[in-house]
């Protein structure tokens, strides 16, 4: 089918296009960008993208689809439908799934299954270890082969620092990346909420600041010692980016990247325990929050993910400290990018990299973008929209989110997932 | 930004108390309102007679998650005192971890038409989580008494010792309090602060091994006149009231402290470390004493502990509470 979205703000950070235009799609493909159409191409159908913006579809590096393991609290069905209404083209799912992700056959099923018309490009990311145990290495180049664009432990640490020597080792070998997140297991045992006055008020067993920096240290010297490719997920605290700047700054070639959620919201808004802010890592001070705020402005941050995690009420309808972690975000992802973009002073399309080029250059692939050949994964936005969020409105199945009830900027009209309408909110009126 | 509102769900809309789960929010009139209360509620003891009818035909369901027979006794006694129903669950938390939640549990003691659960939980907040769960389903007539969450709030304790303190002290505007031991670990400290700090204590240390207390300590209560001090002498010169807190047996021996013998050494209340207070200090615990860890037997039984009043005003202060929720107007 061939399809010109007409009349909208065209953004693609990755080339610096700024511009009222049209883009044309042809056999689920970008084929011309600009006021004219590409000769020979005659419309099929239009889209009219007045007063909406135009942006490659969004790359989310962190969204679980609760496939396979968790079909109670998401199926790939609802998450993809989730996706689609919030603009999201393309994301990466961690590998703690039940069985994780840690045999070739389990990556192909996932792949094979997500691999449907209005589904989103699933990148798998493998387990690093044999279920994500931190004792024995995963055939990392099989899970390569597989469609695995890096590895990981998820939410679960190394707590063997040879092991996790050895398994950079092993995947530097190959030029594999490895994506961890940083929390010390000794230091964050048994805690639930930052470490600080939040806390110590509320009687909630605190993970200190220093879980995350003494894990980043060591991640970072290993780093540097096995040559990997260290992409750091999830940061939560000033004092961790103070340390990935100085890395950066001695000339380690790492990246990083941080949540919609830990970019809005701080320990404060744990309020009278709601389970809905028991995030892992947690919600830090208010001042750690501004610091990964500012961070994603400057570039020292390079992306911003949803790190969506559907969990189903039963597990977090009880006391704080015994709720699941993790908040639903794949439809938030836009709103929440936009508005710390209008909180931040940030340009819309320095904002907009930050979710699309920025995260396709993490998995390392010519995507994100809007150019002619690449497949047509699109996101046409009105920004003058807005959302609130509700669990009726939420696709996912996860209705978990701290934002639940507030007000938010943006609002998806169509997402285009190779060339195919994925979502339309026409279809809604 | 994304701002935080979030309304406090022991208050209604007159911002009058419907439930009591944490000191924290409570105004300095509502703690005087409910000590005041309590006043009449220790002659009803002295009488041939000890009920009044306060809650006459209102069942208390004594909602126990987490074992404790002396505090589910006071409230048992405050209850039937005041004429209620009584009903006692223990419900061990593992087994309820494996069958049915804790707002099933609570929905179905809800259809036997209860009028107040009294809640001990061993997770901080979990009161909170019923009473938003009964607000939220059209419920909020049923009234939550927090008697102990994790380690965040044990509000009728910190009231108790607040009666306590008014009655040997009168005034709190001019007092030094020290409050001593495991702060880290203790819901009974942190009822104590939110109800001193509040009542206008220009002075309040926390005293106590760097293991034992919270990392942020001095500034858990926003704007609060805390005041950490790492050693014992340092904590009691000058005291006019020391709170002495509870060592659970589970942190006597590990990485919090070496052994009980030197926590005694280093923290256990002494007649000499007691001497550095002021002549007339009074010595506060909230129950049940560890003799010989965190407090000595001759400064237990002596002549400035006031450690059994403590327990007697308890019950008065719990049927001042009980009958400000459900009773109605007095």
């Amino acid at each position: 089918m061939k399809i010109a979205i007409q009349n909208g703000r065209v953004i693609d950070p990755a080339s610096g296009l700024d511009q009222p235009t049209n883009v044309y799609v042809a056999d689920g493909k970008i084929v011309g960008v600009g006021e004219t159409a590409p000769g020979g191409f005659r419309a099929e159908g239009v889209l009219d993208a007045s007063g909406c913006i135009v942006c490659p579809g969004l790359i989310d590096l962190s969204a679980r689809l609760r496939e396979p393991g968790f079909e109670y609290r998401a199926t790939l069905e609802s998450e993809m439908a989730a996706a689609a209404a919030g603009g999201v083209t393309r994301l990466v799912c961690p590998p703690d799934t039940d069985p994780p992700l840690d045999e070739p056959g389990l990556v192909e099923m996932l792949k094979h299954r997500a691999r449907q018309p209005g589904f989103a490009h699933v990148h798998p990311m493998g387990a690093l270890t044999i279920g994500l145990a931190g004792q024995r290495l995963t055939e990392m180049a099989e899970l390569a082969e597989a469609g695995c664009i890096a590895f990981g432990q998820a939410n679960h640490s190394i707590i063997d620092t040879q092991v996790l020597m050895r398994a950079m080792q092993y995947a530097a070998t190959f030029g594999f990346s490895v994506w961890l997140q940083p929390q010390d297991a000794h230091l964050a045992k048994g805690g639930v909420a930052h470490e600080g006055a939040v806390s110590a008020r509320l009687g909630l067993a605190g993970i200190p600041v220093i879980a995350e920096t003494v894990a980043l240290a060591t991640y970072l010297q290993l780093a540097r010692e096995t040559g990997v490719r260290l992409h750091i997920r999830r940061l939560s605290s000033a004092a961790g980016l103070a340390l990935i700047r100085a890395a950066r700054a001695d000339g380690l070639a790492v990246t990083c990247d941080v949540t919609v959620n830990h970019i809005h919201l701080c320990d404060d808004h744990i309020g009278f325990f709601d389970p809905h802010t028991r995030l892992d890592p947690p919600l830090r001070s208010a001042a750690d929050r501004d610091a990964l705020a500012a961070g994603l402005a400057d570039g020292s941050i390079d992306v911003l993910c949803s790190d969506h995690t559907p969990v189903d009420d039963d597990a977090k309808q009880v006391p704080f400290a015994e709720a699941e972690t993790g908040a639903t975000g794949l439809e938030l992802l836009l709103p929440l990018t936009l508005q710390w973009a209008a909180d931040s002073g940030v340009p819309l399309p320095k904002a907009l990299a930050r979710i699309t080029a920025d995260p396709a250059r993490i998995i390392g692939i010519d995507r994100g973008c809007i150019k002619p050949g690449v497949p047509a994964d699109l996101c046409v936005f009105d920004p003058q929209g807005s959302v609130t969020v509700s669990r009726e409105r939420l696709k996912s199945q996860g209705k978990n989110t701290p934002f639940l009830g507030r007000q938010l900027p943006g609002e998806v009209r169509y997402t285009l997932i190779d060339g195919h309408m994925a979502f339309s909110a026409d279809r809604l009126l | 930004m994304i701002p935080n509102v979030q309304a406090n769900p022991q208050l209604n809309s007159h911002g009058e108390l419907i439930h009591l789960l944490s000191i924290e929010g409570l105004s300095r009139e509502i703690l005087h309102n409910i000590l005041d209360r309590a006043e009449p509620f220790t002659a009803v003891a002295e009488r041939e007679v000890k009920k009044v009818p306060l809650l006459r035909g209102k069942s208390v369901f004594n909602l126990f998650f987490e074992n404790s027979t002396r505090t589910r006794t006071t409230f048992e006694i405050a209850a039937k005192r005041l004429s209620a129903d009584v009903i006692n669950l223990n419900i061990n938390t593992s087994s309820a971890a494996k069958g049915e939640s804790l707002l099933d549990t609570v929905d179905n003691l809800a259809a036997m038409q209860a009028d107040m659960f009294v809640v001990r939980h061993a997770s901080s907040g979990a009161p909170y989580l019923i009473a938003q769960h009964l607000a939220a389903t059209g419920r909020d007539h049923i009234h939550v008494v927090n008697a102990g969450d994790g380690r965040h709030s044990h509000p009728t304790q910190g009231l108790l010792d607040m009666y306590t303190i008014r009655h040997y002290k009168k005034d709190f505007t001019p007092l030094t309090v020290a409050v001593v031991g495991d702060v880290l670990h203790s819901r009974v400290a942190r009822s104590q602060l939110h109800a001193l700090v509040t009542l206008g204590v220009p002075e309040i240390r926390l005293v106590g091994p760097r293991t034992l207390l919270p990392a942020a300590a001095a500034q858990m209560i926003p704007g609060a006149p805390l005041r950490v001090c790492n050693d014992l002498a340092d904590g009691l010169r000058g005291a006019d009231v020391i709170m002495m807190l509870r060592l659970q047996n589970e942190r006597m021996n590990g990485a919090l402290l070496p052994s009980t013998q030197e926590y005694f050494k280093s923290w256990g209340l002494t007649p000499e470390k007691l001497a550095l207070a002021k002549p007339d200090a009074i010595v506060m615990h909230p129950g049940p004493m560890n003799r010989g860890v965190e407090i000595d037997s001759s400064v237990a039984d002596g002549r400035q502990a006031v450690i059994l009043p403590q327990v007697t005003f308890g019950i008065a202060v719990r049927m001042a509470v009980m009958s400000m929720l459900a009773g109605g107007a007095q």
